[in-house]
């Protein structure tokens, strides 16, 4: 168990290509972070940064109080749940779930208690003897996570270990991931790009894009006040509308936003509402339908429940404190 | 795959007549020939031919001769894999590690394999020469005698480095691109596992490799017995003193110097049947037993 803290961490690669920068997150004891962002936002460099997989070229990465920035990855205590599940495939389960103990000299009898442990945490004690192509995908995931809790690291770092599942799987398996946390108590790092996972499973979310760091907070602090226009449409499904401020004149308090944030989920229809849409696509969702149209040349979408009417013009309103205003030209809230 | 239905009859043995062709008149027919040979005995002046049975066989293995030629051959063709599979490796592993140019290493290190045997021969003939050579030169000053001329030892050493050199790059082809298909992540995981490389090595990359090990394995013995032909002839000739007379050199010795017909074809029959057990091997065993 062990804080981690990432101080003013960077990563420019040798062909002077910047991957990361300026990156700040102190992490606590026990913590569940999730990095998330779009592909190529740097996340994935930031978690093997963290891991000694890839090389820091500036900053530095505290494990604890100790600064592991030349530290090998073995002697880091951290382990890590790749994305391919990175199973041996000439090893059974069970050598896999015990190589990590094996070479650090443990006895065999603790080797024996813990793998057996986390193979009763995990459920995968029937396949201890199969090796991993005789496995399903689930299955195999388990085993990699078995992998690392064995081990009863300082932290558990994941990159993107979910996205090879299919989407029923995946949702089962973010709870296990979840409950599993919160039962070993263990810091841990999670990479992905779904910001649903993100959402589900994060004690603090940290939103990148383009290597540097849009915001960090809980889930709710970010989906409630996104720091900028980036984090507004990437968390929250569907993505929160965004209008040019002068495509809706008649809103009170708005005269200093260039960008005004509205999500679907806020807006209401209202006869009398300041904005007013031209329907031109319907969702139909089950619970609820989400509809896209225009408004002023912009493009908007608004979910409603399923019961409600529609029309080809749609008169739409919203509760004031759910409006959101960002600048024009860095994006950044302003409100 | 796909599936082509030939309407007429004649087409597709047309087609297949050219390979089947250079099959037989190349490959089945001398085959044939050499069997039939092997149960028959010609004088001397070759005007009488008379069935033997399997004289010529037993001859075989009451020659002191050939036993040692068969000793001489493993030793061969042991020593040869396991150079050129052992160096071939090594240059592999260090390309994989290169982030830079190993594409240009990958290139140039290829290049031996475009060489002729009795070419390549020739050259370690040259490098190795106890007169001109500059390895003997470099040994002399390290106060060994090479003299492959006398020496068994120096000459055995010779032809094995003069064939292993060759093969070195055809390994190397394979060992890149077995070591290129195993996940870069399986690595990291042993690194984050407390392997340090060499046991990362032992542990993870070899035995991921062992596909292409074997199949190597097979390639390389069916190589230094029967394809280096040419670097024996162009080195030593068999010598000094039977100790580079590999079965294959053999077979053309007794066959067109010796003049020795039914050993000679005796001879290639148990070469044939050598080749036949090895192709069964890289069949019914490599291809399907080792998998992980």
């Amino acid at each position: 168990m062990a804080s981690i803290t990432l101080d003013n961490l960077g990563k420019v690669y040798p062909g002077g290509t910047r991957a990361v920068g300026g990156v700040n997150i102190d992490i606590e004891d026990g913590e569940f972070i999730v990095l998330v962002g779009p592909s190529g936002c740097g996340k994935s460099t930031l978690l093997r940064m963290v891991a000694g997989l890839e090389s820091i070229t500036e900053g530095e990465v505290r494990i604890g109080d100790r600064v592991v920035n030349n530290v090998e990855p073995a002697d880091r205590d951290i382990a890590m749940v790749f994305q391919n599940y990175a199973l041996y495939p000439h090893m059974s389960v069970r050598q896999n779930l015990a190589y990590g103990l094996k070479n650090r000299g443990t006895p065999k009898a603790e080797i024996e208690r813990r793998v057996n442990e986390a193979a009763e945490i995990l459920q995968i004690g029937p396949f201890l003897d199969r090796k991993p192509r005789a496995l399903s995908g689930g299955q195999r995931q388990r085993v990699a996570m078995g992998r690392a809790i064995t081990r009863e690291p300082a932290a558990f770092l994941f990159d993107e270990p979910l996205s090879n599942l299919d989407a029923k799987l995946r949702v089962a398996m973010r709870l296990e991931i979840k409950e599993l946390q919160k039962r070993l108590r263990t810091t841990s790092i999670y990479v992905t790009h779904d910001q649903l996972e993100a959402m589900t499973l994060a004690d603090r979310l940290v939103v990148l894009n383009g290597g540097r760091i849009e915001q960090i907070g809980t889930p709710l602090e970010v989906y409630r006040r996104p720091a900028s226009t980036f984090v507004a449409s990437f968390i929250g499904s569907p993505a929160m509308n965004l209008l040019d401020a002068r495509a809706v004149p008649h809103l009170p308090g708005t005269a200093h936003a260039g960008t005004i944030g509205i999500r679907p989920e806020d807006l209401i229809l209202a006869e009398d509402g300041p904005i007013e849409m031209t329907v031109i696509a319907v969702e139909e969702l089950g619970a609820q339908r989400l509809v896209h149209g225009r408004t002023g040349g912009e493009a908007i979408t608004i979910a409603l429940p399923s019961d409600s009417p529609l029309g080809d013009t749609l008169k739409l309103g919203f509760e004031r404190k759910n409006l959101h205003l960002f600048n024009r030209e860095s994006g950044n809230r302003v409100d | 795959m796909k599936r082509t239905i030939f309407n007429n009859q004649l087409l597709p043995w047309l087609l297949l007549a050219p390979q089947l062709a250079i099959t037989f008149i190349f490959f089945l027919w001398p085959a044939g020939q050499a069997v039939k040979q092997s149960f028959l005995s010609q004088d001397a002046f070759g005007i009488n031919t008379t069935f033997v049975g399997l004289r010529n066989f037993t001859a075989l293995l009451d020659s002191a001769e050939y036993l040692n030629s068969l000793k001489v051959t493993a030793v061969f063709a042991v020593s040869v894999t396991l150079v050129s599979m052992g160096v071939a490796l090594l240059l592999a592993v260090s390309v994989d590690r290169m982030l830079k140019s190993s594409r240009v290493y990958t290139t140039l290190l290829v290049w031996p394999y475009a060489v002729a045997p009795a070419v390549a021969g020739i050259l370690w003939w040259f490098i190795f020469n106890p007169t001109v050579g500059i390895m003997p030169y470099m040994l002399d000053m390290i106060g060994y005698d090479w003299n492959h001329v006398s020496s068994k030892s120096d000459a055995m050493i010779l032809v094995v480095i003069a064939s292993a050199w060759k093969q070195i790059s055809y390994n190397f082809l394979f060992f890149v691109a077995g070591l290129q298909a195993i996940p870069a992540s399986l690595r990291e995981a042993a690194a984050i596992d407390g392997a340090g490389p060499v046991r990362r090595f032992f542990d993870i990359t070899f035995p991921l490799l062992s596909p292409t090990t074997f199949f190597l394995l097979v390639v390389n013995i069916v190589y230094a017995m029967f394809e280096t032909f040419a670097v024996i002839d162009s080195t030593t000739e068999g010598g000094p003193a039977q100790a580079t007379n590999i079965m294959v050199y053999k077979v053309y010795f007794d066959g067109f110097v010796g003049q020795n017909m039914g050993s000679s074809a005796a001879q290639s029959v148990v070469l044939m049947l050598i080749v036949i057990a090895l192709t069964i091997i890289q069949f019914r065993w490599v291809e399907k037993k080792v998998e992980y």
